[in-house]
């Protein structure tokens, strides 16, 4: 076999020219998604934002930049009421659902041991997603309702002599709507975390003479932070948003800030409602970037 | 460092369902020893390890230690310790967390258990990495702190189940001896599952060889590896020769055949294959039944009356080499 010959310079210039062509090749691949999202997601806000700043009178909206949709929001004692309802609504929903959540993916990953029984029962978990979450909140209404499938049984059982008022149309089915809705999302992150737990972990604790509630606590739940992390941010961020639920379930008798801008859409005060969706959006952005100091899920994806 | 004691196993046995995994074997480990569990994959050792270590139930049988029947007390409670093969660290805890992990679920306070973590961090030569997670360490300084992890309860018996396969080779030889020189310091016994025979001759005093959910055979290295039992005793341990004659099995030690003209040794052989290997050279010939032995020569006695493929040569070995096999 002949001796190769040495690099021309002829040679290190196409190389050269082809890493700078690798570059062009990686904007070109990134190019798909970032016009995608450029357009979807960036222009929308920015037009929000900008709109915020315009002005309007009962009948119409003008272009401006002025502060006083801001100032209106501060001022007023509804939007302190309606945040921290807000707020009230995606605390309990969060705690509820991570309990459930945390119960639901335990048994999948630990207990149920094969692993068909573990894909067949997780397939069962999403059923009720095969309907819209529209129906489903629905469906809740006429077992909650005054003469409702709840109140009647209960009141057959001779548990209570009145039926409940409490029961719908209140926070109590607004929360129980948002539990019913979102615990999934809860279960599928903590799930998958818990399927990457070596099982020899939970055997070297056993070993090490922890109990079963000192290996949740010790090894369990701090390895599964990322998933709870990550059911935490779905959890907040769809409830903080949600109006549709709110306004079904408590038969419009609650607030959140998702109501407070569908009604100013629905009166078409879209510099209002603006307003409102850019503190509601900054709200849930510092609670996300507050969240992710805990833990940093990067890691882990 | 603590009280040494023997272990006894009683006609263990795991079944699984219809298969038996081990089947009603009874050994007796001396305290302050070094044993291996040697055999191949699926012969029961792994279970074995782990009935004793408590991580497995025990179907049928006991296990004893000193003097006491630990086969249904909690891992924690038997006065074992074990090392998992790919070690098991916590990977959110640091390393010296994860060595004071046990004393830290016995309720022991914060200095304390720092300052015992610590001792054993220095026994394993890891002091420096205290601060550092599993992932940030080596496999072979890993394998440090697993064993930290499991010395700190003060085991009379630590099993390790086949603690060297994750290393690579050169990582592998230098923490055999490790383990050795450890279980020397300690004193205490170490019960060692591994399938590799150089392994189990290069650390145990005892070597119980398993296969087929049974012991074949038990006893010092020496004695298993240069007087096999059974014919699968000696393919197993390497090094030897399974020759079936008219009055029987027999085993015979490859180093210890010696080769001579045609018609000259106690078997007529055709050379079938020549190996050099440096300080030997290996020389498989095929006698009669089909049948094919190799003889490990010395170099310099092979080249000095070098043979060539093909070539008919007689056999011989001393009587002391041979042993009959049990089948």
């Amino acid at each position: 076999m002949p001796p190769r010959p040495p690099l021309s310079i002829f040679t290190k210039m196409k190389r050269q020219a082809v890493l700078q062509n690798r570059n062009v090749l990686g904007w070109l691949q990134a190019s798909p998604l970032a016009v995608v999202l450029l357009g979807f997601l960036v222009a929308p806000i920015v037009m929000i934002v900008i709109v915020s700043f315009w002005g309007a009178t009962e009948y119409s909206i003008y272009p401006a930049f002025q502060f006083d949709n801001y100032e209106f929001l501060f001022g007023s004692s509804v939007t302190y009421t309606v945040f921290f309802n807000t707020f009230k609504y995606a605390l309990i929903t969060w705690a509820m659902t991570l309990v459930l959540g945390f119960t639901v993916a335990y048994f999948l990953a630990f207990e149920v041991r094969s692993l068909k029984w573990q894909i067949g029962l997780f397939l069962v978990c999403t059923i009720p997603f095969w309907t819209s979450n529209i129906i489903r909140m629905i469906s809740w209404i006429p077992f909650l309702g005054r003469n409702g499938l709840a109140n009647s049984t209960l009141i057959s059982w001779g548990v209570i002599d009145e039926p409940l008022e409490w029961l719908l149309f209140s926070d109590f089915s607004v929360i129980l709507a948002f539990v019913h809705l979102y615990t999934l999302f809860m279960v599928v992150p903590i799930f998958n975390s818990m399927m990457r737990i070596d099982r020899s972990l939970l055997e070297a604790a056993r070993d090490c003479g922890a109990s079963g509630f000192q290996t949740l606590r010790n090894v369990i739940i701090p390895l599964c932070k990322p998933g709870i992390m990550i059911g935490t941010i779905f959890v907040t961020t769809l409830v903080m948003g949600d109006f549709i639920t709110v306004r079904f379930m408590s038969g419009s008798q609650r607030a959140n800030v998702g109501r407070l801008i569908s009604n100013d859409i629905s009166l078409l005060q879209y510099p209002s409602a603006s307003a409102t969706a850019v503190v509601l959006l900054c709200t849930v952005l510092i609670v996300i970037a507050l969240l992710l100091r805990l833990v940093d899920i990067r890691k882990e994806l | 460092m603590s009280i040494v004691s023997d272990l006894e196993l009683v006609s263990l046995t795991k079944r699984y369902g219809q298969t038996v995994a081990v089947d009603a074997i009874s050994h007796h480990f001396r305290a302050g020893t070094y044993a291996c569990l040697l055999g191949p994959s699926g012969c029961g050792k792994s279970s074995t390890l782990r009935m004793i270590a408590g991580h497995e139930s025990v179907s049928d049988g006991s296990v004893v230690l000193a003097g006491r029947d630990v086969s249904h007390l909690p891992p924690a409670k038997r006065g074992t310790a074990m090392m998992f093969q790919n070690y098991a660290l916590f990977p959110h805890l640091t390393v010296r967390d994860n060595v004071a992990f046990s004393l830290r679920m016995a309720g022991v306070d914060k200095p304390e258990r720092h300052k015992r973590a610590d001792e054993m961090l220095e026994l394993v030569e890891m002091t420096q990495y205290a601060a550092r997670k599993p992932d940030q360490l080596s496999g072979g300084q890993q394998q440090r702190v697993a064993l930290a992890r499991a010395l700190i309860t003060r085991p009379q018996v630590l099993l390790l189940d086949e603690p060297l396969s994750a290393l690579d080779p050169f990582l592998r030889i230098r923490m055999r001896a490790e383990l050795k020189r450890l279980q020397r310091e300690l004193g205490i016994s170490f019960i060692h599952v591994t399938h590799g025979q150089d392994e189990a001759l290069a650390l145990a005093d005892d070597i119980i060889v398993m296969n087929n959910a049974r012991i074949e055979q038990a006893g010092p290295a020496r004695e298993v590896f240069s007087a096999p039992r059974t014919a699968f005793v000696a393919r197993f341990m390497g090094g030897h020769n399974v020759l079936s004659l008219p009055q029987g099995q027999i085993a015979l030690r490859s180093d210890a055949m010696s080769i001579a003209p045609a018609q000259g040794g106690r078997l007529d052989g055709k050379v079938s294959n020549i190996e050099y290997q440096g300080t030997h050279v290996a020389l498989t010939a095929q006698v009669a039944g089909d049948q094919e032995i190799t003889a490990l020569l010395s170099d310099e006695a092979f080249f000095a009356a070098p043979t060539e493929l093909g070539q008919v040569i007689g056999l011989n070995w001393s009587d002391q080499a041979a042993h009959p096999l049990s089948e």
